[in-house]
C-alpha cells in the first residue's frame, strides 16, 4: 500500500514525463536551445540503438527543477550551475554543443553582415541611451553607410531563456553601465524605453522582420533561416567578425574548460583573432549516484554516440560540435564520477 | 372477499417496495450530485490554498505593497504587480469598450430587425467566431493585424485622436502595431461572440406579448428595445458582459502575442506592456525559487480580480432587482 502511494505521488509529480515515456526511452528535460540537435541525434540514434529519447524542452530552470526532483535522467541548462550547487546536489555537468547568438537588424540598405557594432555600443542601444540609428557612435563605426534619422526599437525575448542569458552575459562583460544597471540572467529588466518583447526566437525574429528600425538578438540558425540581416561585432582582439560556425568554434578553442568546477565557464568575449564574441555552450546535468543506473548508462551511451557520430548533424543545424580533445576530456574525466 | 383483500395487501406491499426503492434511488442520486458539486468547491479551495502557500514568500517580503509596486526586476529580485495589473485591466477595459456596443448592435439586429432567412447564418457565424482557438487570434494579431495597424490604423489615430486635449497622449509614441491597444482590440474580437450570443439569447426570451403590445401602442424599434427588452433582460445582459470580461482578464496566448511584453507602464496606449496572464506564460519556464513565488502571487491576484469582478456583477444584479421590486 505504501509503495502504491509512493508510486502515485511519483506519477503525479512526473506527470507527463512518466506516462509519455516508453519504458526503454531515455528521459531528459530542460533548455530549448539544444532541442533541435538533441531531437536530430535521437532520431538517428534510435535507428542504430533502438532506444529513443524523450526530451522535453521546457527551459533551463525547468530542466534544473526536473533533475532535482529526479523525474528525468538528465537535465539540460544553458546557464551552468555553480560548482557549489553541483556539489550539494551530487551532480556532474558537461557541455554538449556550442552555438552563437547574433544581433539582427531591420534597417533599409543593410544586408546581412553589413552593419558593424561594438559591444559597448550594442549595450548602449539595448539600454536606450543610443536611441536613433544616426547616432554619432553608430555612424563612426559605419562610415561608408548612410544611416537614417530613425528611432531604434529594441526587441528582446519576453520569456526567460538561455539565449538571453548568453546575450546579457556578453553585455555584462563588455559594458560597465550595463553591468551596473541591468546585469545578466535568463530574463532581465530591459531598460530601453522602446523595448518590445517577443516570445521565443521565432517571436523575436518575427518582430524584428516586421518593425522597421528594430534590433534584436537570436540564435544564429534563426537569423539564417529567416534571412534577417545580422551584424558584425568587434571581438576582444579588436577585429570585426562575422558569425558562423568557424568563428563560434574559434571562441571555444582557447577556453580552459576545467578552470571552473562543473565546466561552467563563460564563452563570451573570448580572445582569438577569429572568435565570435557572443558564443555559448549548453550543458547537461546528471547524478553521480543515479537512482536508476541502467537509465543513466543509457543516457551516457546516447551522448557518447552523439559526440562521435553527430558532428555533421550539428553543423547542418548551425550548431558547433565540441572539439575532439574536449570530448575526450568529458568522457574520461567527467563521466568517471558517474556510478555505472 | 377474503382473497381479494389479501390481494390488495400484496399490492400495497409491492407498491411499498417500489416506493422504498425509488426513495433509495432519490437519496443516492441526491448524495452523488451533492458530492459532485462539493468536488468543485473542494477544487476551488484547493487551488486557492496552494496558490497562497506558494505565493507566500512574495507576500511576506513585499507585503500588500506588492499590489501597487511598479517594478519587475528579475535579476535583483525586486517585484511588484502594478505593471501587470495595469496591463490586464486596461487591455480588458478597451476590449469591453469596443465589444459591448458592437455585440449589443449585433444582438439587436439579429432579434429585432434581421430578416428571418438571414438570422440563422448570421447567428452561426457569430458563434463560430467563439470557437476559434485563442492562439489563432494571437497569430492573426501579430502577423496580419499588427503590421496593418502600424501602417494605417495607428497613424490615423495619432493624427486625429492624438491631437485632442486630455486624451491626446494616449495615442502618442512609437507606432509598432503591437502594444496594449492592439491587445485590447484583439481581445474585443475574442469576447465579442460570447457577449453577442448571450445577448441574443436573452433578447429572444422576452415574451412576444410584451414586445407586440409595445409595438401596438406605437413604439419605435429603439423604444421597444430601450423600455421593454433591455429592462426585461438586464440581468442576462450584465451576465453576458461579465462572461466576456472574465475571458478577457484571463486570456493568455493571444495577449502574449500582441501586447509587446515589456514590463513598463506608459502613458500611451500604443506602448507595449504586459498582462498578468502574459507575464505568467512568458516567465514560468525559466523562473526559480523566489521569482516563481512572485509569479504565483500574480496568479493569486488574477484570481482575486476575477472574483471581485464577478462579485461586483452579482451585487449589481441584486441591486437592480431590489430597485425593481422583483426581489426583496
Amino acid at each position: 500500500m505504501v509503495s502504491f502511494k509512493k508510486f502515485l505521488t511519483a506519477a503525479a509529480l512526473a506527470c507527463g514525463v512518466v506516462t509519455s515515456a516508453q519504458a526503454a526511452d531515455i528521459t531528459g528535460a530542460g533548455a530549448t536551445f539544444p532541442y533541435p540537435i538533441y531531437a536530430k541525434w535521437a532520431e538517428e540514434y534510435k535507428k542504430v540503438a533502438k532506444v529513443g529519447l524523450n526530451y522535453q524542452s521546457i527551459g533551463s530552470s525547468g530542466g534544473i527543477r526536473q533533475i532535482r526532483a529526479k523525474t528525468v535522467t538528465f537535465g539540460g541548462t544553458d546557464a551552468p550551475l555553480s560548482g557549489a550547487d553541483l556539489e550539494k546536489d551530487g551532480m556532474v555537468q558537461f557541455p554538449t554543443v556550442l552555438g552563437g547568438v547574433v544581433p539582427i537588424v531591420n534597417l533599409d540598405g543593410f544586408k546581412p553582415g553589413e552593419m558593424r557594432l561594438t559591444g559597448p555600443v550594442l549595450a548602449e542601444i539595448f539600454m536606450g541611451s543610443i536611441a536613433k540609428w544616426n547616432d554619432p557612435k553608430i555612424v563612426a563605426l559605419n562610415p561608408s553607410k548612410k544611416l537614417p534619422d530613425q528611432a531604434i526599437t529594441v526587441v528582446h525575448r519576453a520569456d526567460g531563456s538561455g539565449t538571453t542569458f548568453i546575450f546579457t552575459d556578453y553585455l555584462n562583460e563588455v559594458s560597465k553601465p550595463w553591468a551596473d544597471k541591468v546585469g545578466k540572467g535568463a530574463s532581465v529588466k530591459w531598460p530601453a524605453a522602446s523595448s518590445v518583447g517577443g516570445k521565443g526566437n521565432e517571436g523575436v525574429a518575427a518582430n524584428v522582420s516586421r518593425v522597421k528600425g528594430s534590433i534584436g538578438y537570436v540564435e544564429f540558425a534563426y537569423a539564417k533561416k529567416n534571412k534577417i540581416p545580422h551584424t558584425q561585432l568587434e571581438n576582444r582582439n579588436g577585429l570585426f567578425i562575422e558569425p558562423d560556425d568557424t568563428t563560434f568554434a574559434a571562441a571555444a578553442a582557447n577556453a580552459d574548460w576545467f578552470s571552473v568546477p562543473g565546466m561552467g565557464i563563460s564563452l563570451v568575449n573570448q580572445r582569438g583573432t577569429k572568435a565570435w564574441p557572443i558564443t555559448g555552450a549548453t550543458f547537461v546535468l546528471m547524478y553521480k549516484n543515479p537512482a536508476d543506473k541502467a537509465a543513466s548508462n543509457e543516457a551516457l551511451k546516447f551522448f557518447d554516440w552523439s559526440f562521435k557520430n553527430g558532428k555533421k548533424m550539428a553543423e547542418e543545424l548551425d550548431y558547433v560540435a565540441l572539439p575532439d580533445s574536449l570530448i575526450k576530456a568529458i568522457t574520461e574525466r567527467v563521466w568517471k564520477d558517474i556510478a555505472r | 372477499m377474503n382473497s381479494s383483500a389479501s390481494d390488495s395487501g400484496l399490492l400495497d406491499q409491492k407498491r411499498l417496495d417500489v416506493v422504498r426503492r425509488q426513495r433509495l434511488q432519490d437519496f443516492l442520486f441526491h448524495k452523488v450530485t451533492l458530492s459532485f458539486s462539493l468536488l468543485v468547491l473542494a477544487a476551488l479551495a484547493g487551488i486557492l490554498i496552494s496558490l497562497i502557500i506558494t505565493a507566500w514568500p512574495a507576500f511576506k517580503k513585499f507585503g500588500l505593497e506588492f499590489i501597487w509596486r511598479i517594478e519587475w526586476d528579475i535579476v535583483n529580485e525586486e517585484f511588484g504587480a502594478a505593471i501587470a495589473i495595469f496591463g490586464t485591466v486596461v487591455s480588458s477595459g478597451i476590449a469591453l469598450l469596443i465589444a459591448v456596443p458592437l455585440s449589443f448592435g449585433i444582438a439587436l439586429f439579429l432579434t429585432e430587425t434581421c430578416p428571418v432567412w438571414l438570422r440563422r447564418p448570421l447567428g452561426t457565424a457569430v458563434e463560430l467566431l467563439a470557437a476559434v482557438p485563442s492562439i489563432i487570434y494571437g497569430m492573426f494579431g501579430l502577423f496580419i493585424f499588427a503590421p496593418l495597424f502600424a501602417e494605417y490604423g495607428q497613424p490615423a489615430m495619432q493624427s486625429t485622436l492624438g491631437q485632442m486635449p486630455l486624451i491626446g497622449p494616449l495615442f502618442g509614441g512609437a507606432m509598432n502595431g503591437i502594444g496594449i491597444l492592439a491587445a485590447g482590440l484583439i481581445l474585443a474580437f475574442m469576447i465579442l461572440p460570447f457577449i453577442a450570443a448571450v445577448m441574443r439569447d436573452v433578447f429572444e426570451i422576452v415574451p412576444p406579448i410584451l414586445r407586440e403590445s409595445a409595438y401596438g401602442v406605437g413604439c419605435t424599434t429603439w423604444e421597444v428595445v430601450r423600455y421593454v427588452v433591455l429592462p426585461y433582460t438586464q440581468q442576462g445582459v450584465i451576465g453576458g458582459i461579465m462572461l466576456g470580461l472574465g475571458r478577457a482578464l484571463g486570456e493568455t496566448m493571444a495577449v502574449t502575442f500582441v501586447i509587446g511584453n515589456s514590463q513598463r507602464i506608459s502613458s500611451s496606449l500604443f506602448a507595449p506592456g504586459s498582462s498578468i496572464a502574459s507575464t505568467l506564460a512568458n516567465e514560468f519556464g525559466e523562473a526559480d525559487d523566489f521569482h516563481l513565488s512572485t509569479l504565483f502571487a500574480l496568479g493569486f491576484l488574477l484570481f482575486v480580480i476575477t472574483f471581485v469582478v464577478l462579485a461586483f456583477a452579482k451585487i449589481l444584479i441584486i441591486r437592480t432587482e431590489r430597485a425593481k421590486g422583483t426581489k426583496t
